[in-house]
């Protein structure tokens, strides 16, 4: 089913997501990856306070390539959400929502949208160009000295996710193979 | 008869590479995702098919990278014995191309200098250079970038020769199955079978430049590249790994002789994005 929403994602909204759903996300997201992940992670060992508004915050997975003159980004496509499984169950406890990225999750990562409300949407993987005609603004937010590996905050206009997984566990990686597969 | 090549030309070529193969795929990928668009089930499979069609078509009208993973740089150069570089390094000449490229085509710089210290080098160098001498007085050139979401889901299995072509079988399997979502189905399978451990792995890669709609020229080989195909595409993982009837756009298959104690197999994963350029000189 389709479905059009706009940021902040709070508890209301993703009671309405089910994995499987169309969304077309609208609004503010944040962009962090590897690097980013494991800086936040090690500043909050240290009591200091998170870089970005972590409540009700969506994050993408991902490192764009540069933006030509006059556009707002480069290509933009998702990155392997499973090498920030480690991070992710800290970042939800605080509140975040929302991630986007492709791939399987651990189990620790699924136990902890359970407990905090929070959905997994997965972007096409290898669509970059075709995602960056939905980001109409891009600033870095911090770790500038990252590179590709910055933290960005976008403005995205109808951008194409899938619930992969919900706030209930509902997985699509694994209900839609079973469907099809014949061997 | 010596043939001198300035060491300026392989910069160029190399620069020209990667800008060409980060923004258009090879005719014989873009009729594969057509095929797969044709025969695939699932309404969300033929939806993300979609997308990777319109995404190919933004990246050449508007000139932005297929995939904002640009890779790391994997360059084969088979150079004739006959030539003789001049006026510089020929490992320098193929860094400073990659270095050129990837700052002037607005590419990813996706390289740390170190696996562990992991500082970004800022210009996608060093790239990853496998040479080898051939008769002749030419050299050509492939240049295929390499993402890394699919090279992560890649392996290696030193089989036992008793485990034979069923256990060839059962590795690409296992590795492709592992893969599922994480490496952006429909993907290209490159295995490489036989040799030794090095030479698997880099004749896996090697596979995966050879064009879809060619089939290996030994007939084992080419009924198992068939009969693998068939078997991925049971699998049910489906493009974007959310289900479906096309989960590998092809198979490619190549094989060396090995020891009378080995059967490696090596299985490179890429994913619908595999970029690969070709330059004779």
């Amino acid at each position: 089913m389709d479905k059009y929403i706009t940021t902040p994602i709070t508890e209301a909204v993703t009671a309405e997501l089910k994995s499987g759903d169309y969304v077309y996300l609208n609004g503010t997201i944040y962009v962090a990856r590897d690097a980013a992940h494991k800086r936040m992670t090690e500043a909050l060992d240290r009591g200091e306070e998170l870089p970005i508004e972590i409540k009700d915050a969506t994050i993408y997975y991902m490192g764009p390539s540069p933006a030509r003159e006059g556009r707002a980004i480069g290509s933009a496509g998702p990155t392997t959400a499973s090498r920030m499984d480690k991070y992710a169950p800290r970042l939800l406890d605080l509140g975040e929502k929302a991630m986007i990225g492709k791939g399987k999750r651990t189990k620790e990562v699924i136990d902890a949208m359970k407990r905090n409300k929070a959905v997994y949407f997965a972007a096409v993987g290898g669509a970059g160009a075709l995602l960056s005609k939905c980001i109409v603004k891009s600033e870095t937010v911090c770790y500038e000295d990252l590179g590709a590996e910055a933290i960005l905050k976008l403005e995205v206009e109808n951008f194409p996710v899938i619930v992969v997984i919900d706030r209930d566990g509902n997985n699509l990686y694994e209900t839609a193979i079973k469907e099809y597969r014949t061997l | 008869m010596i043939r001198t090549i300035d060491i300026t030309v392989i910069t160029e070529t190399i620069r020209d590479m990667c800008i060409e193969a980060n923004h258009y795929l090879s005719e014989d990928m873009k009729q594969a995702i057509q095929t797969a668009l044709d025969s695939e089930k699932s309404e969300l499979g033929k939806k993300i098919l979609n997308q990777l069609q319109e995404n190919l078509k933004i990246a050449d009208n508007e000139t932005i990278p297929i995939c904002q993973d640009t890779g790391m740089a994997v360059v084969f150069m088979e150079i004739g014995q006959d030539v003789h570089f001049e006026g510089g390094n020929l490992e320098e000449a193929v860094n400073e191309g990659v270095r050129q490229g990837y700052t002037e085509g607005y590419l990813r710089k996706s390289v740390v200098n170190d696996p562990i210290l992991r500082e970004n080098t800022k210009d996608n160098t060093p790239a990853v250079i496998h040479y080898s001498i051939v008769p002749g007085a030419q050299v050509k050139i492939t240049f295929a970038p390499k993402g890394f979401g699919s090279e992560n889901m890649s392996r290696i299995f030193m089989l036992k020769p008793a485990d034979g072509i069923e256990g060839v079988k059962e590795a690409i399997l296992t590795a492709v199955s592992d893969a599922g979502p994480n490496a952006c189905p429909p993907m290209v399978v490159g295995v490489g079978i036989g040799g030794d451990f090095e030479k698997a792995a880099i004749m896996a890669k090697q596979a995966l430049t050879r064009e879809l709609n060619k089939r290996s020229s030994i007939p084992y080989v080419r009924d198992l590249e068939e009969e693998m195909l068939a078997k991925i595409n049971g699998l049910g993982i489906g493009p974007g790994g959310l289900g479906g009837t096309c989960t590998a756009l092809g198979v490619n298959i190549n094989t060396y002789p090995t020891h009378i104690a080995g059967l490696p197999v090596a299985v490179n994963i890429c994913c619908h994005v595999n970029r690969h350029t070709v330059r004779t000189l």
